[in-house]
């Protein structure tokens, strides 16, 4: 970890930089914003610890915790909600056992994310898995295909 | 200056004056949460909100600078409704358990709510939950109380420098955050409390030993800690300290820092000394004052005639004040006789 | 060009998602292997292209060949082949994949200014946007005329932001012009956060020259040797294609020091949202590009005077900036000769929701709302009613469909209650409940308040509260003058223009449909059997055939029946999701 921090306070230095871009090239590295980032950044660069902590939970792009291997992003922007990215959403966090508080499953294997609009509305509702769009889905596609998933993992 | 006109009144104030600051030099009342003096601008509670003639609508006066010829309502109607509806807003995310709260009798939230009489509130809804658990001994957290005026991230960056807290989240989740929210880590110098206009910040020692206001003395005098001579309020119960603070309008503006504000506790102390104590055969023995400056003297001036002036030292104290000092130096070279002179803040 | 064949495959958001890059691809394998045997290598060739608007229609596939275009519609990569064979070999068209006449009623009513580039230059390649007169308008901007004409310009054009408030542009250069300062920035702000809007993706993605032309023309007018690109981090190919399109820029001398010959020395950075709606406010687009929390601050003073790092700072929106070059090209009499009196031009706008074409589209200012969603899109999809158009997203708000005639600019729209906003425009039917699409809205911007002041904090949170309980049959008497109390409170108090419009979709729909929130509130009932809680499900005995595809789907095992005998649904057990009532093949379900 120490080597990354290092190349990221590195980049920063060169190029010029803030808060937030050092926890933007942290959690590309990471996935995560670990803590020992924070505390490497601001004793090197002398910014009190809180501000890293009050950038980082502003912003929704900025995760605390790990993130699961596979990521299902579910848009719940207004042409999805008015296609019903309600129902998609409940019945993913049925599927993979998620509350209000957990947004990744106990075996760190998915985590739903919830954004606000990826702009491709005429394709509501769209759900991202791992990146790659599912356009005009439902729940049961998805559940399908998180279940396909789970069963590749454990061949 | 500027030639301005607030509530009907002409005024005259410097043009790099808010409304607000333009208003309180004159004595006209404007309610605000937020704004604190001494710190920058905020413009969060909404509460200092006033009408300006010719703008489409109400601005926060905190934060709005006077021009030439602006007329200033402070107080409409319109404008009193919209400030009530903020009241009832931040009172329907708040404990209300003013019964019990440390803050009773000298909160800003309290007197608002009384003046604008608000008991019944329409938007009664979640409150925000958090449990309190800082470890510290001297600054105690209630952030159920907080309505996030900002007040004590001012004062700890723009007045302390320390920076230990920041606003953590957004919207209505937003809270007061120290680095991933472990317990409060800092100088504990207490600016955040002297600053914070409810009870969400506190001193623990100060915890159900009594309210200002009420059964509490306040007895105005110097802070003994060092020489830099802070003003401080000391709160009596009973012939004893349960309480500092220290009123704004003095040298010290209000800040003190740890020891100033929550070390009191020294004075009413049964390890604390009263009286001389003088060595005997390994012990120590009370002795009286007379008797003890006597017994100096005569040990002072026997080292000095048997072994010379430079075998004897002094150190003084930074608890002492500048004059005390002063007085000491003056003593040790020139009626001791020694450059040999010295002082606990240099070690 | 004539007898060079080309093949466009979209490759927009829409396109990609639909498949597009397999499509490519197969284009791309099979023109090579045809290479072998006909040569027709060198007359081949495949750009890609940004969106060609009709995204739902993807993968939309244009030919090029003997002078002719032909569009393809739903092309899948294992249709490239008889293409390729029938069409580009053989010169006969595959007529059944052919685009419709609807496609045609898509393209008749819109004026492309900003969008008249997007599909036909490569945005990936700066050649490309040269050869169709790019960079020519920043170059005699700067080489010919001095900032006051390109102010006067674009002051006389009549354009306004098109971001949302809809400021004169040009009274906004005129005003960074006159800022003083030791360095002045000029900031493109493409944080398009509006739910259901995606003008400013497809911009950049579809043609990026067009916004560092403009970003480099309104420096030239303000005085702004820096420029930064606001862009948010859910827009990758956006941000990669904006990359590239500044670096080839920077290579021909368009950025950089001393640019096109002259003595002006302008670069441009990108910066990355990181997921906060409310940074598309000034201030907190500002206090973002800093590194801080992206709190609003309170203006005055404005960032035109003391923006970014205390400097004179001009923001503008993409589309306001990729406008610029097309004006100064065409002149201002051109661009004004289209919109109305007070909104000149064009506006893009994002078609979405129950349309049967959504996708993006570039109208006069002025047109009717009727053009736009009966001609432009084709009328309501599966026939049902028009209800409302929601425009100007969680700040706007809805018209209704009594108010079709209505004139699309900012004025008209001000007058009814809503906003342009950004350009969302979605379209609501039979089925939306306009109570919920009220809690939604503001769902939204209570979770995007920054939480800095009391109104749009706590009030939001309120109007939630009262909004939710609305939805659940807990409505109480009272309740819907009291959120028009506390909206109004919000509009006037909020510190910035998130909390002061953040009430709007709630005012607006209360406006025109108070007896739908009646219902809500009295009877208890949701007249588009929308909110769940006051829904009942049941099964219609004589309907349905026993095939158990709802007990399958029900997820609280609140159905029984056994194999070909009509099912039944124990109201206690059920959690009205609805699944059961999506899945029946018979319409045997019904929901009350």
């Amino acid at each position: 970890m120490n080597k990354i921090l290092h190349e990221i306070l590195d980049a920063h230095r060169k190029k010029g930089g803030n808060i937030i871009t050092l926890l933007q090239g942290t959690q590309e590295a990471f996935g995560y914003i670990p803590r020992e980032a924070v505390a490497f950044f601001s004793e090197e660069l002398n910014i009190a610890p809180s501000r890293f902590y009050g950038v980082a939970t502003f912003y929704a792009q900025f995760r605390l915790k790990p993130i699961g291997r596979h990521k299902i992003t579910a848009c719940c922007g207004t042409a999805c909600h008015v296609k019903g990215s309600d129902k998609i959403i409940n019945g993913l966090k049925r599927e993979l056992q998620l509350s209000a508080e957990n947004d990744t499953t106990v075996d760190g294997e998915f985590t739903l994310e919830e954004v606000a609009c990826l702009g491709t509305c005429s394709f509501a509702p769209v759900v991202l898995v791992n990146g790659s769009v599912r356009g005009k889905t439902s729940s049961d596609t998805v559940v399908k295909e998180i279940r396909a998933l789970r069963k590749k993992e454990h061949e | 200056m500027v030639k301005i006109r607030i509530d009907g009144r002409s005024i005259e104030v410097p043009g790099s004056s808010t409304i607000l600051e333009a208003a309180r030099q004159n004595d006209i009342y404007i309610p605000t949460l937020c704004h604190h003096p001494k710190l920058t601008p905020f413009g969060g509670c909404r509460l200092c909100i006033v009408e300006i003639k010719g703008m489409p609508k109400p601005v926060a006066s905190c934060t709005t600078q006077v021009a030439e010829g602006m007329e200033i309502a402070t107080s409409t109607d319109a404008i009193e409704d919209i400030r009530k509806l903020v009241l009832e807003l931040i009172l329907s995310d708040h404990p209300n358990d003013c019964m019990v709260c440390e803050k009773t009798g000298s909160c800003t939230l309290q007197d608002l709510a009384y003046a604008y009489g608000i008991r019944e509130n329409e938007f009664s809804g979640e409150r925000r939950t958090y449990a309190t658990r800082d470890g510290n001994p001297f600054i105690e957290r209630d952030l159920e109380k907080c309505i996030l005026c900002g007040r004590c991230v001012k004062a700890c960056d723009e007045i302390q420098g320390v920076e230990a807290i920041d606003f953590g989240y957004r919207g209505f989740k937003s809270k007061i955050c120290t680095t991933y929210e472990e317990d409060l880590d800092c100088e504990f110098c207490g600016q955040c409390v002297a600053v914070c206009p409810t009870g969400a910040l506190t001193g623990k020692s100060w915890k159900l030993q009594g309210r200002p206001g009420g059964s509490l003395r306040e007895v105005d005098t110097i802070c003994p800690y060092c020489g830099t001579g802070c003003n401080i309020t000391v709160h009596v119960k009973r012939n004893e300290i349960v309480r500092i603070t220290s009123a704004e309008d003095t040298a010290n503006e209000g800040w003190l820092c740890v020891k100033g504000r929550f070390g009191y506790k020294f004075a009413s102390s049964p390890d604390r000394l009263t009286s001389p104590l003088i060595r005997r055969d390994g012990a120590f023995v009370e002795a009286g004052w007379d008797e003890a400056l006597d017994y100096i003297v005569s040990q002072l001036g026997g080292i000095k005639s048997r072994h010379g002036s430079d075998a004897i030292a002094g150190l003084s104290s930074a608890r002492c004040t500048n004059e005390e000092n002063y007085v000491f130096q003056k003593f040790m070279r020139a009626g001791v006789g020694t450059n040999n002179v010295d002082h606990c803040a240099r070690l | 060009m004539s007898n060079s064949t080309v093949v466009r495959v979209c490759m927009g958001p829409g396109g990609i998602a639909a498949g597009g890059k397999g499509v490519l691809d197969e284009f791309e394998k099979c023109l090579s292997e045809k290479n072998i045997q006909a040569s027709v290598r060198e007359n081949c060739s495949s750009h890609q292209v940004g969106c060609l608007g009709l995204c739902a229609r993807d993968v939309l596939v244009e030919v090029h060949t003997n002078g002719a275009k032909t569009t393809y519609q739903y092309i899948k990569p294992d249709m490239v082949e008889r293409i390729v064979t029938e069409h580009i070999s053989g010169g006969q068209p595959v007529s059944e994949w052919l685009v419709d006449d609807a496609f045609s009623a898509f393209y008749k009513k819109q004026v492309k200014v900003v969008l008249s580039d997007v599909g036909k230059v490569d945005p990936e390649d700066i050649d490309a946007y040269v050869a169709a007169g790019g960079y020519e308008s920043a170059r005699e901007a700067l080489t010919a005329g001095s900032p006051r004409d390109v102010i006067d310009e674009v002051k006389s054009s009549g354009l306004r932001g098109r971001g949302g408030a809809g400021f004169p542009t040009g009274l906004k250069w005129e005003l960074g012009r006159a800022a003083t300062g030791d360095i002045k920035y000029i900031i493109c702000n493409a944080d398009e956060g509006d739910p259901g809007a995606f003008m400013d993706r497809a911009v950049i993605e579809g043609n990026p020259h067009s916004v560092v032309e403009g970003m480099i023309i309104g420096a030239y007018a303000i005085g702004a040797s820096k420029g930064y690109v606001y862009i948010r981090a859910e827009y990758p190919l956006a941000v990669e294609r904006l990359k590239l399109a500044l670096h080839q820029a920077t290579d021909r001398g368009f950025l950089g020091k001393g640019i096109f010959g002259t003595s002006m020395d302008f670069d441009i950075e990108i910066k990355l949202g990181a997921g906060a709606f409310v940074c598309g406010e000034e201030t907190a687009l500002i206090a973002s590009i800093e590194g801080q929390r992206g709190m609003p601050r309170p203006k005055p003073p404005f960032p035109v005077n003391k923006g970014l790092w205390q400097r004179p700072t001009v923001i503008n929106n993409v589309e306001t900036l990729a406008n610029i070059p097309y004006i100064i090209r065409n002149g201002c009499a051109w661009y004004a000769s289209y919109g109305t009196e007070k909104s000149k031009g064009t506006k893009v706008f994002a078609l979405t929701g129950k349309i049967r074409n959504p996708g993006l589209i570039e109208v006069p200012m002025g047109i009717t709302l009727r053009e736009i969603i009966y001609e432009i899109g084709g009328g309501i999809e599966n026939d049902k009613n028009l209800k409302a158009v929601q425009t100007g997203g969680p700040s706007g708000g809805c018209i209704p469909a009594s108010m079709l005639d209505l004139n699309v600019d900012y004025d008209s729209l001000a007058r009814a209650g809503s906003i342009v906003g950004s350009g969302g425009m979605i379209v609501l039917d039979e089925d939306d409940c306009m109570v919920n699409m009220a809690k939604y809205f503001v769902h939204f911007t209570q979770t995007e308040s920054c939480g800095k002041c009391v109104p749009c904090r706590v009030g939001t949170k309120r109007l939630l509260e009262i909004l939710t309980r609305i939805t659940k049959g807990e409505g109480r008497t009272g309740d819907i003058e009291l959120l028009e109390r506390l909206s109004a409170g919000i509009k006037t108090a909020s510190l910035c223009g998130l909390g002061q419009t953040a009430p709007n979709p709630v005012l607006s729909n209360i406006r025109y449909f108070r007896d739908e929130f009646i219902a809500h509130v009295r009877d208890k009932k949701c007249p588009a059997k929308v909110c769940r809680e006051m829904l009942s499900y049941r099964i219609i005995e004589k309907f349905c055939r026993g095939c158990g595809a709802c007990l399958r789907a029900c997820p609280g095992g609140a159905i029984t029946g056994e194999k070909k005998k009509p099912h039944v649904i124990d109201p206690g057990k059920c959690i009205r999701c609805g699944a059961c009532f999506d899945v029946c093949k018979f319409k045997s379900v019904e929901k009350e």
